[in-house]
């Protein structure tokens, strides 16, 4: 009897360790801490701006890392060289007296083409005042050696000789994101040249991407360089804003892109009407 | 539509199709409703896809989610379980004016809002979906320019689509355990409040089920998502969706943006949509996973104890 007993409490032991779980009831009421009528603190939209250590997962760490992304495409990108954001790890921001903020920021960028990853430091200036100037960037990146550097310049060779392949070229070519791999040197072109744009009009409160290379088209010229024209399309995610460029630029494999001139277009809301039924 | 139709001639005991509103254009505004009869009050997660209408891998993610459950509930105890227990509902289309403009011609593939006509002062269509809510609605993270991106109607719940959804939710608001709104692009789970001075009441719970659910995904194919408020990791946003939902008492609500990171932005590619639905599968599986398993499975649990328990006692006292 007393064998039975002590097998009982030891089967009841056990199955009762499985822990307790509390239900919670279902919420009925709604959530009063929000309501619809309540009145929100005014302020404006830029608020006081985040200083000292910065959480890499926030907002303002994400925006200068963008920045810091435009720099290094500007500085190291080519047809074959495409840098992106990876993480942020840590980051640092301060106001400079009346003149601007700056911020430190340490990350780890990535070379989406050949998928190789490395640390970065980036020190970044954005100034205070009229209008938009724009910001300040440090950074350094690690060339390392790749087939980038055999593959810019027979592109370059090709593109040389062989002037009648580029025209009115839209990329990507459909909705769908498709972009043939041949065509691919050229979208990176348009991406370098629109980075010179991003870091340009960035500011704090702004975050761009290249969102479609409406057109570009290769030029002739006598010079060393190759030029192009170039209609792109950047995606300004704080406002949700397409914004409309056009440029001429420079490439060789020794010099980089050099933007030439740009020219912002006019938003067109027309073309965001239906046209009037007849 | 014609698609919604074959899942139900597919599944006929499981789906139903709902129409539950109307477009400005007159389109019918549908959902999926997918699970088990069972004759028992039944609780309910909520899924919409496209409420912005050039972000095109939402939609696309609506039809894998369906797929992938009418696929697994079959094999699959827990999802056998969870079809018992929670009806889900399904729109894998909000915005379908706005959609179907995307795909008139090149110039429109980016269009984001719906196509409701210009108001009297103003020249531009559409009003931002995602603004119109009423939840702290046209205080901050939007403009009243008619043309901005983030224009948020003439009032709150102004627009059909907002009604719509609305309307129906609130009708059944008490049996709803979660509430997703699939987005791209950036890569994040964005939960409430969208509004900078506002933290949801389980916001903890909120942050850390949006953790496991961006660990899911990162396990899949090692794709970095953020969790967070929009105001901390994006930027303010009131009148959303999921802030309405979170107002009503609806206690897991997230926003999902799905990929990419900044590369193609909006026009992701054909190789990338499977990948991009595997891994968003994961997180969207582990949200409601917790969400069912807190409200059933706990004290399913504790009765089989005590009861096996009470029963062994008997068992043995009668030997």
């Amino acid at each position: 009897e007393i064998m039975r007993l002590v097998v009982v409490l030891a089967v009841l032991m056990g199955v009762s360790g499985i822990p307790d779980v509390t239900i919670s009831p279902p919420t009925a009421s709604a959530d009063t801490s929000a309501h619809p009528n309540s009145i929100p603190e005014t302020g404006a939209e830029e608020d006081v701006m985040a200083t000292g250590e910065l959480n890499p997962n926030h907002y303002p760490a994400r925006r200068a890392a963008q920045v810091v992304q435009h720099y290094l495409n500007t500085r190291y990108g080519s047809p074959f060289r495409l840098i992106g954001v990876q993480t942020v790890h840590s980051g640092n921001a301060e106001d400079v007296a009346d003149s601007g903020r700056k911020y430190q920021l340490e990350l780890s960028v990535n070379d989406i083409i050949t998928n190789t990853t490395q640390t970065c430091s980036a020190e970044l200036f954005f100034p205070k005042g009229k209008g938009q100037q724009p910001p300040e960037v440090k950074a350094l990146y690690q060339k390392y050696k790749t087939n980038q550097t055999l593959m810019s310049s027979d592109f370059a060779q090709q593109l040389r000789s062989d002037i009648s392949t580029l025209s009115n070229s839209k990329l990507p070519s459909d909705s769908h994101g498709h972009i043939e791999p041949d065509m691919k040197p050229f979208w990176h072109l348009g991406i370098l040249a629109s980075s010179f744009i991003m870091l340009n009009e960035s500011t704090e409160n702004t975050l761009y991407n290249v969102a479609q290379v409406a057109n570009i088209t290769q030029l002739t010229t006598e010079e060393d360089h190759l030029e192009f024209d170039c209609h792109t399309l950047l995606h300004e995610m704080v406002s949700q804003e397409i914004i409309h460029w056009k440029m001429l630029f420079t490439w060789s494999p020794a010099e980089g892109v050099k933007v030439v001139q740009m020219k912002r277009l006019p938003h067109r809301h027309e073309r965001e009407k239906s046209p009037k039924t007849n | 539509t014609s698609w919604m139709e074959q899942m139900v001639k597919d599944h006929p005991d499981v789906v139903t199709v709902v129409k539950y509103g109307k477009t400005y254009e007159s389109r019918d505004i549908s959902l999926l409703k997918i699970g088990l009869n069972t004759g028992k009050e039944k609780k309910a997660i909520w899924m919409d896809c496209g409420i912005h209408a050039r972000e095109w891998i939402a939609p696309a993610f609506c039809q894998y989610f369906v797929r992938e459950i009418l696929q697994t509930y079959k094999t699959d105890a827990k999802m056998e379980q969870m079809m018992k227990n929670v009806d889900f509902y399904v729109t894998p289309v909000l915005n379908i004016d706005g959609y179907i403009y995307t795909w008139e011609n090149e110039t429109t593939r980016l269009w984001r809002k719906n196509r409701s006509p210009e108001p009297e002062d103003c020249s531009c269509y559409g009003t931002d979906l995602n603004r119109n809510f009423d939840a702290n609605w046209g205080t901050i993270g939007v403009s009243f320019n008619c043309c901005s991106k983030f224009y948020p109607g003439s009032k709150a719940m102004s627009e059909l689509e907002t009604r719509a959804v609305t309307d129906f939710v609130r009708s059944r608001k008490d049996s709803f355990l979660c509430f997703l709104s699939i987005h791209s692009y950036g890569q994040m789970l964005l939960i409430p409040y969208g509004h900078p001075n506002y933290t949801a009441p389980n916001y903890d719970e909120l942050m850390m089920v949006g953790q496991g659910a961006t660990e899911a995904i990162w396990k899949v194919h090692r794709t970095n998502y953020t969790v967070g408020t929009p105001p901390d990791v994006l930027y303010p946003i009131t009148g959303s969706a999921t802030d309405w939902a979170r107002m009503q008492g609806i206690p897991l609500t997230y926003i999902f943006e799905l990929r990419d990171n900044g590369t193609y932005r909006f026009e992701l590619p054909e190789d990338q949509i499977q990948p991009t639905c595997e891994e968003a599968y994961r997180g969207v599986l582990y949200i409601i996973t917790y969400a069912h398993d807190k409200t059933f499975n706990g004290a399913v649990a504790n009765t089989a104890v005590t009861l096996s328990g009470i029963l062994l006692i008997f068992v043995f006292s009668f030997t």
